[in-house]
């Protein structure tokens, strides 16, 4: 199993933890691991990225020129990113942040509600977990108790009083995908 | 350095070399090679200073030197310690470097004007700045001697130089220095002094500020910088008497010997 | 095994100096590298009683270093292109004064003030010798965080063991990445110096003088052959690459650092797609692995390099292939990186006849 995939959106958003998370887990599980910030090709456009590789197998190059799975979270990512999707791969956007959604017939879309999530839990900032949570239920790289787990890892001392929290809108997420129609 | 004198042996008569008879002798801190400077020039005064009261202090084995680029980059051929060459300037970082690691030590560097107050201006502000437990011995002879007399830093105005060859102009070329002065200001300076060795008096005056410096090294009580107004007979082009008549008369009043700040509080 | 942890490529790096026992570190910010001055101003001197020094410019932190250096510590500094060329007149007096000591490299885009953004154009700097004299630093290429954590142990390793600089070279692109890395345990700061280094006058008439000033030239000379012989030592002793596929490998891909995990990526995408492309990636770009380009240059129909920059590796390459076979560049400049699919493409037309 390999999954490259690139997290994009404003920065603020809480891009790049996204995918340090992921990464964090997939190393909780053993897996090779390699998470990098906006650097290389696409760095330009106004958005934060992180590409993020798991894989079983040691993995080759960080830079890389086609994702296994897109997560946007603005409308400058899905712009940019659509066209980078391997054919079957999955992309992953914010329904409520976005104008033109992909139209790619050859791959799986998930237009979901993030915002509107985050929302309902009072909290605009956990919207990177929501869509985390979507990520994992439609991609299933790693585990669920494993994403917790590197939350809690990642997350200093003073903030675990927001795990709860956290934890729902991960769930949240996960039920936007499963539930997708 | 623009000539090196060859040294001469005198035969030595067994019947006058007797210890009873002896008036004057090198301190055993200096080796036996002979000083490569030119007669005359103040850098041999200083060194042998300097090595008096290591000797006297007994820090032999507690001191470690520095001498950059300058006339002075072979003072570790004479001084009998451990000693590090810098690069042109680099003297007080080379000597921060030193201290850091060895904070037990006592840590010196050796410099001319150009090194301390040109090209290595930043590294003395600022290791002065830090307050680094290091005593800056400074050599200030109004030129470079090394590269044969070219303006420095310390050059008075008007004076002439092989690159003020019509006297230093101000207006083009920048008024003459006093770091010293500018140094003081800092709050991790405790001591600078402006000394000489033009005369009998002021040579046992610099020997003071050495012993004085290194004391309050020894204490911790961090940066200090002893400036001693010297000459350059060579590049000056004048005799080793007219070098020290022309310190008299131009350089003292434009340079003033005396303490500038002391941990006493001037 | 050592403790496993997901780290940035500088924070790894600034680690493994404190594991290392590292004495000294005396350093200057810059983009993409001040993560380290700042985990070490945060970590090393509470852990390990290492000073870490904010230098008033890189043309202070490496004089810093030769001086401590000078006393037979062991200390290091880091930064990026610019500040490396500042360094390079201090760099040339540790060689010639054979103190050992760590520079670390974070590359970036160039010329001049540049990008800040990876790059890999320091490679002439770095391995044929940057500053004036005829001297070399021991050149390390990590192509991943755990490669920067191993290499600070090794770098340390090297330079002690033949008193010489040794630098690491990484770029932009490593210092931020994360990756899993295996730290290795804490090592005990040293308690005993080499006799050369200034501490003190010892007992007795045993004194120590660093120096790099040889004035008269035969004298110099005979410093310059010792550096020479033992420059000859390490590239006896001391080249490290790594290889995969090349068994039976047609073509080959190379690249150090950055551009060897694309050039790896690169040839992936080939044995794909059936083409029987294998992989050489220096460890040391300095001593350089001339012997292993030589062994496969009458074995395979091309070479393939890939750079972040214009083509400086390569030339080291075709040296040790001596015409035996065709050796085709691929780099982009300027911070920006080539992606493996424009590898492979570039292979396919120079290669493959454009199929
Ligand atoms: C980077 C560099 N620039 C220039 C020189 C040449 N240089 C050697 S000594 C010197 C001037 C030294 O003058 P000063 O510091 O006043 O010492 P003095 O020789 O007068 O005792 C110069 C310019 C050098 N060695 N290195
Ligand atoms: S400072 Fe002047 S007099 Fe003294 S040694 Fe140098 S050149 Fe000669």
């Amino acid at each position: 199993m390999t999954e490259e995939s690139i997290f994009a959106g404003f920065g603020g958003q809480g891009i790049l933890s996204m995918g340090m998370i992921l990464a964090y887990a997939g190393m909780i599980e053993g897996k090779e691991v390699c998470w990098m910030p906006s650097y290389g090709p696409e760095m330009r456009g106004g958005t934060a990225n992180a590409t993020t590789i798991i894989s079983d197998k040691s993995i080759s190059s960080p830079i890389i020129s086609r994702f296994d799975t897109v997560v946007a979270l603005n409308q400058p990512s899905v712009d940019k990113f659509e066209s980078k999707i391997k054919p079957g791969g999955t992309i992953i956007y914010d329904a409520s942040n976005i104008i033109n959604p992909p139209t790619r017939d050859d791959i799986t879309i998930f237009g979901v509600a993030g915002s509107e999530a985050a929302i309902n839990l009072k909290n605009m900032r956990v919207l990177n977990i929501v869509i985390l949570g979507s990520f994992i239920a439609a991609r299933k790289t790693v585990t669920p108790e494993a994403i917790m787990k590197a939350l809690a890892s990642v997350l200093p001392e003073r903030y675990h009083h927001l795990l709860p929290v956290n934890q729902k809108a991960f769930e949240a997420g996960m039920e936007l995908v499963i539930n997708y129609k | 350095m623009s000539t090196i004198p060859n040294f001469i042996e005198i035969p030595v008569n067994p019947e006058i070399a007797q210890k009873e008879f002896e008036v004057y002798s090198k301190p055993s801190t200096l080796t036996d090679k002979p000083f490569h400077y030119c007669p005359g020039c103040g850098h041999s005064t200083v060194h042998k200073l300097l090595m008096e009261v290591v000797e006297e202090m007994g820090i032999q084995g507690d001191i470690v030197g520095v001498a950059p680029v300058g006339c002075s980059v072979f003072a570790y051929d004479y001084l009998d310690i451990d000693m590090q060459q810098a690069a042109h300037g680099r003297a007080l970082a080379v000597a921060t470097g030193i201290r850091r690691m060895l904070p037990d030590k006592l840590v010196f560097t050796y410099q001319g004007d150009g090194d301390l107050a040109a090209i290595g201006t930043a590294e003395t502000l600022h290791a002065a700045n830090r307050g680094e437990n290091i005593l800056t011995i400074f050599i200030n002879n109004a030129v470079y001697g090394m590269t044969s007399g070219q303006m420095a830093p310390t050059t008075l105005e008007k004076m002439v130089t092989t690159t003020s060859p019509f006297g230093r102009d101000v207006s083009t070329q920048g008024y003459p220095l006093k770091i010293s002065e500018l140094l003081a200001m800092l709050p991790g300076v405790t001591y600078v002094t402006r000394q000489s060795v033009h005369t009998t008096a002021n040579v046992r005056k610099t020997k003071k500020a050495l012993r004085k410096a290194i004391e309050l090294q020894q204490e911790g009580k961090g940066f200090c910088l002893v400036e001693v107004v010297s000459n350059c007979p060579s590049n000056w082009k004048m005799t080793p008497l007219q070098s020290q008549q022309f310190i008299q008369e131009k350089m003292i009043p434009f340079y003033p010997l005396g303490d500038i700040k002391t941990p006493e509080g001037k | 095994m050592g403790e496993i942890k997901l780290m940035k490529g500088n924070e790894a790096l600034s680690e493994a100096l404190i594991r290392a026992g590292c004495d000294g570190y005396f350093g200057y910010p810059i983009t993409p590298q001040s993560e380290v001055i700042e985990y070490l101003s945060r970590e090393a001197n509470a852990r390990t009683g290492m000073v870490v020094l904010q230098a008033e410019s890189e043309v202070a932190s490496i004089n810093m270093v030769y001086g401590a250096a000078g006393t037979g510590r062991r200390v290091c500094t880091t930064s990026s292109s610019p500040g490396i060329s500042l360094m390079q007149e201090g760099i040339s007096y540790i060689a010639s004064a054979e103190l050992p000591c760590l520079v670390v490299n974070i590359v970036r885009g160039g010329p001049g003030l540049g990008t800040i953004q990876p790059s890999q154009a320091d490679y002439f700097q770095a391995t044929k010798g940057g500053g004036h004299g005829d001297y070399h630093m021991i050149v390390l290429a990590p192509y991943n965080v755990q490669e920067m954590v191993d290499h600070v142990k090794l770098g340390f390793e090297l330079g002690e063991k033949y008193r010489t600089p040794v630098m690491i070279l990484g770029d932009g692109a490593l210092g931020q990445m994360m990756e899993k890395v295996e730290l290795f345990e804490q090592m005990p700061r040293k308690t005993e110096f080499p006799d050369w280094a200034t501490t003190g006058k010892k007992e007795g008439i045993h004194r120590s003088i660093i120096t790099s000033l040889f004035i008269q030239p035969e004298v110099m000379e005979q410093v310059n052959l010792r550096l020479q012989a033992k420059y000859r030592e390490i590239e006896k002793n001391e080249v490290l690459y790594q290889t995969i596929n090349c068994e039976d490998a047609d073509y080959i891909f190379t690249g150090f650092g950055l551009g060897s995990r694309i050039a790896m990526k690169a040839m992936e995408m080939a044995r794909e797609k059936g083409h029987k492309v294998g992989l050489i990636r220096p460890i040391t770009v300095y001593p350089f692995p001339y012997d292993i380009y030589k062994e496969f240059a009458g074995k395979v129909k091309g070479i393939l390099d890939i750079e972040m920059n214009a083509g400086q590796m390569v030339e080291d390459v075709r040296l040790a292939v001596e015409g035996k076979t065709q050796v085709e560049f691929y780099g982009r400049m300027g911070g920006m990186i080539a992606g493996p699919d424009e590898v492979y493409e570039y292979f396919e037309e120079k290669f493959l006849g454009g199929k």
